[in-house]
């Protein structure tokens, strides 16, 4: 990529070299253009730059030292864990250094009697419930990417997943939170006790996006793993049926370990993919589990199917084995690779609105379709309104391009009229920080900047994400960066 | 409501221009909490009202001044409830105090603390601007998440407007036990019983050195409570309580009107700890809540006294009904801990960002 380096950042990067290189083994401190090219992006892989150069500390010593060379000499940092994050906050910038957690990995301690584990940033989400299963116990939230993405990245991006709904964030999932300031001051967010004086600082840390502070330890919420767990294949022939059905169950007072929506064209992808034997002929299905007690999940199962039936489901199957409820399930973890299968590109959208307006939502995102002549297939999280439609597009055609863009932010500009958000969990990073303008006015984003320069106030912690300058704003519309293909294509994405 | 808008604006333009102190009130159920405010009262009873309840959206929006009581019957019409159990402590209490002083009952134990269910917040900040940070739904990620920093806040940020707060449904059954067992061991069985997949709702251990007993209410699903309640009863001699006796022992924890909490010439502590922890080595009646996170003292602790068992214990001590008035600050301060002690400044830099001119400060909250 970047092989030759303009003169004056060259000799930027020997300065920095040379101040690290005495604090980091050898092979923890890259800066060869072959070396750092793997950090040039995360998961969303059209919004790339070369770092100066990529430190990979072992000790949370070590990130103090960094953070405080960085902060004397004004080096921009950008934190980074598995970078498998799909917003490009990891994304590097030219004159910085990308401070990667990856190698803090050592799960700490587990107790299961307290039902809290200490980790390192660098553990990966499903790493946590592996290490702890012995004792019936595991860690909830379930980003799709959780065989690879970090405790670390989740804390920064306060990351949900499939069954957040019952289970909740990041942020219900994890009690204490160690971190170095970019002064190199250690300090604590939360703790064991179920709350802390003062300011609830812990709150605003928690999907901070790595602008406030560097995570270097973390302490997480264990819950017991439920006996047992089915789920239900719900058909509709209509679109606007099976989104009211999402609002009957809740008003049931039921709340579904998971319930997720997929339309027809989202169907027809995946059962041709991996045989999930779901109805193609339904206009949208959903996939509704209970989980817990035997005794609880039949109970709850009969009242779900109840709901379903009376909101005017076609068709309705429910697992009676693990393997059964697996296969109903991998349609929907397939269903990315799927959109990949029938369109050589598409850009994943991550709004959120509420349940009550999904059927809206659908019909205009139809009308959209025309208006940018590209196709749409709707997957998402419906029972807590978090949308993922996938633009399908060709990435080769410039004005296909084009067209995905603004077809994407008029999604996302649609959530935000519906009363809902511009991302629900993938995080605002560079990617959607033109949104931002639209969801917050100039005074909140003074806010969020007073809260930034409260942390960091030479604004050296990943800069330039998540919140849009004033300017940035005022030129939206005629500032428009490149839309995101995804790599990873070995990750699971819901 | 633009009329009440533009009296508050007012008022805190006032409070700009004479450098007053604006000392933010609702129902005043909670006026004795924290460190004695200074400045005018601001109330914000005028500001009231349920502006969305959508009972298949788990989310209901108020107005500051709305009474709790008000918000909770309208939850309960539609069979839904604020898990974790805001005490009232007076019958005029505001849905704005509820939030501002972030205080939770019994259900915090299992089901999460009130800032975990805050969704989005509307305030007007310190320059009489109005600003709104999140939204009505679970899930967004969009900025920081600055409605979260409100609960507990107690006043000092900003003039609390509106706010959304997730709701849940009212478990289909509840049940509760009573088990004679000292505090050690009650201490260990709820953190034992809360590793596994039971339906646990809440736990409240009173007594003191000689023994006491401990309240366990289960709630969920029917099938999952009857199930909890076999396999707890096998373990130890239980009592189900009627379920009249249970709500009005439950209540009486959330609202402090148990005998426990009697004697108006003593103080009350409160300690936020680490769950595990030893009981306390005290000759005074204690209450343990929350698998142990919460516990209570009733008697005449001195502040230092209290602040090293705090910290012996991982946690933080809070005067919390000052009955003997003590003087001095009724909080554990933040730099009491060597590892919060670097977030003093960055938690004064926060407060500025929302009030600049300092019209909030009243001193209740300690910065």
């Amino acid at each position: 990529m970047n092989a030759i380096i303009p003169p004056l950042l060259k000799s930027r990067q020997d300065f920095v070299v040379g101040l690290l290189k005495p604090i980091l083994d050898e092979g923890s401190l890259l800066w060869e253009p072959e070396d750092t090219i793997p950090y040039e992006c995360d998961g969303l892989a059209a919004y790339r730059q070369m770092p100066l150069a990529v430190a990979l500390p072992q000790t949370e010593s070590q990130v103090i030292e960094i953070l405080k060379i960085c902060h004397a000499n004004r080096i921009p940092v950008v934190p980074r864990g598995a970078g498998t994050g799909l917003s490009g906050g990891a994304m590097p910038i030219a004159e910085g250094l990308v401070l990667s957690l990856a190698k803090l990995k050592k799960i700490i301690d587990i107790n299961p009697l307290a039902r809290t584990a200490i980790v390192q940033p660098g553990v990966r989400n499903l790493a946590i419930s592996e290490a702890v299963a012995k004792h019936q116990l595991y860690y909830a939230p379930d980003p799709s990417s959780q065989i690879a993405c970090t405790i670390g990245g989740n804390v920064s991006e306060n990351s949900g997943g499939v069954h957040c709904l019952k289970y909740g964030l990041t942020i219900h999932n994890v009690l204490r939170i160690r971190a170095v300031l970019i002064t190199g001051e250690v300090v604590e967010f939360g703790g064991l006790a179920p709350d802390s004086p003062g300011l609830d600082l812990f709150s605003i840390f928690i999907g901070s996006e790595g602008m406030l502070a560097l995570v270097t330890e973390v302490t997480v919420k264990l819950v017991p793993k439920p006996q047992l767990a089915k789920v239900i294949m719900a058909s509709f022939d209509d679109i606007e049926k099976g989104g009211n059905a999402v609002a009957a169950v809740i008003a049931a007072g039921i709340i579904p370990a998971g319930l997720e929506m997929m339309d027809q064209p989202a169907t027809k992808a995946v059962e041709e993919f991996v045989h999930a034997g779901y109805d193609v002929d339904a206009k949208t299905i959903l996939l509704c589990e209970s989980d817990g007690t035997p005794e609880e999940v039949a109970e709850e199962i009969e009242k779900m199917s109840l709901v379903l039936k009376a909101s005017g489901a076609s068709r309705i199957q429910v697992s009676e084995t693990e393997a059964e409820r697996l296969r109903f399930w991998s349609g929907r973890k397939n269903a990315f690779p799927a959109a990949g299968r029938v369109s050589p590109d598409y850009y994943c959208m991550d709004g959120t609105i509420p349940r009550r307006q999904i059927s809206k939502l659908l019909k205009r995102i139809k009308d959209m379709e025309s208006k940018y002549q590209l196709g749409c297939m709707n997957v998402f999280h419906a029972g807590d309104g978090n949308m993922h439609p996938l633009i399908l597009f060709n990435g080769a055609d410039h004005s296909e391009w084009r067209r995905a863009e603004d077809f994407g932010s008029e999604i996302l500009e649609t959530c935000v009229e519906l009363g809902g958000t511009i991302t629900g969990e993938h995080g605002v990073g560079i990617e959607k920080i033109n949104s931002m303008c639209v969801q917050f006015s100039e005074l909140e984003r003074n806010v969020f900047w007073s809260i930034k320069e409260s942390f960091d106030p030479l604004k050296l912690l990943n800069p330039d994400k998540a919140i849009p300058t004033l300017n940035r704003c005022a030129e939206y519309g005629r500032v428009r960066i490149s839309n995101g293909v995804m790599p990873h294509p070995e990750l699971e994405r819901f | 409501m633009q009329v009440v808008l533009n009296h508050f604006k007012e008022q805190i333009q006032s409070a700009i221009s004479t450098q007053k102190i604006i000392n933010i009130c609702g129902g005043n159920t909670k006026n004795w909490y924290g460190n004695p405010p200074s400045g005018e009262i601001l109330n914000t009873h005028q500001y009231a009202g349920i502006l969305d309840y959508q009972p298949e959206e788990l989310v209901i929006t108020a107005c500051a001044g709305t009474p709790l009581k008000e918000v909770e019957l309208a939850l309960a019409s539609k069979n839904q409830y604020f898990p974790f159990e805001p005490p009232h402590y007076g019958e005029k209490a505001t849905i704005g105090g509820m939030i501002a002083a972030g205080l939770a009952g019994p259900g915090r134990g299992q089901f999460g603390g009130l800032r975990d269910y805050v969704l989005g917040t509307k305030i007007m900040a310190g320059n009489g601007q109005i600003l709104s940070f999140g939204g009505k739904v679970m899930k967004n990620v969009a900025g920081y998440d600055v409605s979260r920093l409100m609960p507990g806040s107690l006043g000092t940020l900003g003039l609390i407007l509106e706010m959304s707060i997730k709701v849940l449904p009212i478990p289909a059954r509840t049940e509760t036990l009573k088990f004679q067992i000292p505090a050690s061991q009650a201490i260990v069985q709820m953190n034992s019983w809360a590793s596994q997949p039971l339906p646990l709702s809440a736990s409240t251990w009173i007594g003191d050195s000689q023994g006491g007993e401990l309240w366990i209410r289960l709630a969920g699903a029917n099938a999952a409570v009857v199930a909890a309640i076999q396999k707890m009863q096998q373990l130890l001699p239980a009592q189900i309580m009627e379920n009249q006796q249970a709500n009005i022992f439950w209540e009486s924890i959330r609202e402090q009107t148990h005998s426990f909490f009697e004697n108006e010439n003593e103080n009350l502590w409160r300690f936020a700890v680490n769950p595990l922890s030893e009981p306390f080595a005290t000759e005074h009646v204690t209450m343990i809540e929350w698998f142990g996170g919460q516990r209570w003292i009733k008697g005449n602790l001195n502040y230092e006294e209290a602040q090293s068992l705090a910290a012996k214990n991982q946690g933080h001590a809070t005067l919390f009904r000052n009955n003997k008035n003590n003087s001095g600050n009724v909080f554990t301060p933040i730099t009491a801990n060597p590892l919060t002690a670097p977030l003093a400044i960055v938690q004064k830099r926060v407060q500025k960002a929302f009030d600049p001119y300092g019209i909030f400060q009243t001193g209740r909250m300690s910065y």
